[in-house]
């Protein structure tokens, strides 16, 4: 976390009728931080962002960004943020360079520095020769991406971005997320999405969501590797029978489960949390007389800790 | 200041963009001009009347035979159009979800609320000055009272700004259009016709009544006269409708 907090939420709760679309969520974003809510579709992600916005006011708790309450003094909050909902809305009607333009006035912007400020979003985003066609006929990953100009008109020290890669084609998707890594720097950016190597490439601290709490917040990486509970390695081994490979593997003390993969001669070997056992599996190997084509660590991904994660709560949920 | 022409320039872009306006606008330059000529037509015929028969020549003045006719009918055709252009305003926003721009950016519900009414009035303005035509035939035909004539539009404009703002409120309700220019029309409708129950009800029911119809403050602007109790009528009426829409737009922040 850096030195200075951008956004402070304190125990948000928001109601949709009587049903909670988040509850008691707390957390602190320093600035100059990229962060990520990484959560299924449904889980409050859009609810917190639209909270801490201004869009909506939390039914109780409280945030302060940048210092200041959103409920008492929303307009100078809102003078912060840059902000792209995740449906992207845009006036269909205006042209880019229009929409642009009543983007930057009713930021407060105008004259020379209106003009500079577009033509730098413009530039950031790529949007020189659409300039001046109408919003209502560029691609989506055009429109995405003035929704994103319009975010960085004034230059805001905090960015909001809800699902920003959704609905694109890969190359657009590698694109955007060039795009906001290069955003970085002093400026806070907090994204959401239920993408999960977004986050990893992206942010440098990953929050959790699940039904609307918090159900983790860490760095990607070790969020991996806490919930790793031991070693795993991958081996490719040839040489020997499947049968033979596995009960050999099996007999060395530690190893807890060998499990073959489809291709050829691939093997998974979970472990304890001994770092000792992969020398052990090589010199094994080696003096059988097999060949060890290649051996490597073998992370759980994002993927899998978040299932976990998941499906832990499930089982809580249900007991 | 510059968050309301910002405002203003997109609602104005935006409506001339949009086929509803042109349709709107040709619907009412159309209509109006028919009721024109038949006013004219009928002035015409009177007075050919008139010149066999001097009897009937009394009361027989172009300002009471067609200009005060004409306001009437403008009336009328506003009343049927204005809540197809502002019906937008607010609903349109809310379903293409542009709102959540619109509240997010560091712009206040009454800057944002004034742009939208001031590109509304515009708009009615772009469509009364298709009608000037109409009376600058007259002026060459005839002479024609244009202090009468300025009064009677400056009592169209207001009755139109009283159409927009209700208008406008009732599309801050709902994110269906359609739904939006039904609910203004028939309330507008009813204010229109609540003076008719006068005849009905008792004098001092009737009396109320006849005060909030909206369409019996126009009478004294047609007159030629600018009777101070209609001007604030008006004024009051749309700052109602305006103020209620801000109550309404703030109510985001308490309800579910």
């Amino acid at each position: 976390m850096g030195e200075l907090t951008m956004i402070v939420a304190e125990n948000l709760t928001k109601y949709y009728g009587l049903k909670p679309a988040v509850q008691e969520v707390s957390f602190h974003v320093g600035q100059g931080e990229i962060v990520g809510f990484l959560g299924p579709n449904g889980a409050g992600k859009t609810t917190i962002l639209r909270m801490l916005t201004c869009f909506m006011q939390p039914t109780s708790g409280k945030i302060r960004i940048d210092g200041l309450d959103t409920r008492t003094r929303s307009l100078e909050v809102r003078k912060r943020i840059g902000f792209l909902p995740e449906t992207v809305p845009l006036y269909d009607d205006l042209s880019v360079h229009k929409f642009l333009s009543f983007s930057g006035s009713v930021k407060g912007l105008g004259g020379a520095e209106l003009k500079k400020e577009i033509e730098k979003a413009i530039d950031i985003c790529g949007l020189r020769e659409h300039r001046k066609r109408l919003i209502k006929h560029l691609s989506k990953g055009l429109k995405q991406r003035v929704g994103l100009a319009q975010a960085l008109l004034n230059d805001p020290q905090l960015l909001i971005l809800d699902e920003p890669t959704t609905g694109l084609d890969p190359a657009q998707i590698v694109d955007v997320r060039k795009l906001i890594k290069g955003l970085g720097g002093e400026r806070t950016i907090l994204l959401s999405t239920h993408i999960l190597p977004e986050v990893s490439q992206v942010c440098e601290r990953v929050i959790i969501i699940h039904r609307g709490r918090i159900k983790k917040e860490d760095r990607p990486e070790n969020l991996a590797r806490e919930l790793q509970k031991g070693l795993r390695t991958v081996i490719s081994v040839d040489g020997a029978q499947e049968d033979e490979i596995t009960r050999k593997l099996m007999s060395l003390t530690g190893v807890s489960e060998v499990r073959s993969l489809d291709k050829k001669g691939e093997f998974i070997v979970e472990s304890g949390p001994d770092e000792g056992i992969r020398p052990l599996i090589a010199r094994t190997i080696v003096e059988s007389g097999w060949n060890l084509r290649e051996m490597r660590s073998g992370e759980m991904s994002l993927e899998e800790v978040f299932v976990q994660l998941v499906t832990e709560e499930e089982g809580d949920y249900e007991s | 200041m510059r968050q309301i022409i910002a405002v203003f320039k997109k609602e104005f872009s935006i409506t001339f963009a949009s086929p509803i306006f042109y349709a709107a606008a040709f619907i009412f330059l159309a209509v109006s001009g028919y009721f024109f000529w038949s006013n004219v037509a009928i002035y015409g015929y009177r007075s050919l009347q008139a010149a066999r028969n001097p009897f009937l020549s009394q009361g027989l003045n172009m300002s009471d035979m067609v200009v005060k006719p004409f306001f009437g009918d403008l009336s009328i055709i506003l009343l049927l159009m204005l809540p197809l252009i502002t019906m937008r305003m607010y609903s349109e926003e809310k379903r293409a979800g542009t709102i959540e721009l619109l509240f997010t950016y560091p712009l206040s519900d009454s800057a944002a609320l004034a742009g939208k009414f001031l590109a509304s009035l515009v708009t009615l303005l772009a469509m009364l000055a298709g009608t000037i035509p109409c009376l600058i035939i007259l002026e060459i035909f005839g002479t024609l009272e244009w202090g009468v004539v300025i009064c009677g539009y400056l009592g169209i404009v207001l009755l139109g700004a009283s159409f927009i703002s209700l208008g406008i409120f009732t599309s801050s309700l709902t994110e269906n259009q359609i739904v939006a220019a039904v609910l203004s029309f028939g309330a507008l409708l009813l204010l229109w016709l609540l003076g008719w129950a006068k005849a009905v009800t008792g004098p001092p029911l009737g009396n109320i009544l006849a005060h909030i119809s909206i369409i019996n403050h126009l009478d004294s602007f047609v007159r030629g006269l600018i009777d101070t109790r209609d001007l604030v009528f008006y004024i009051l009426f749309i700052f109602f409708w305006l103020f209620l829409t801000l109550r309404f737009l703030n109510s985001r922040y308490w309800r579910g």
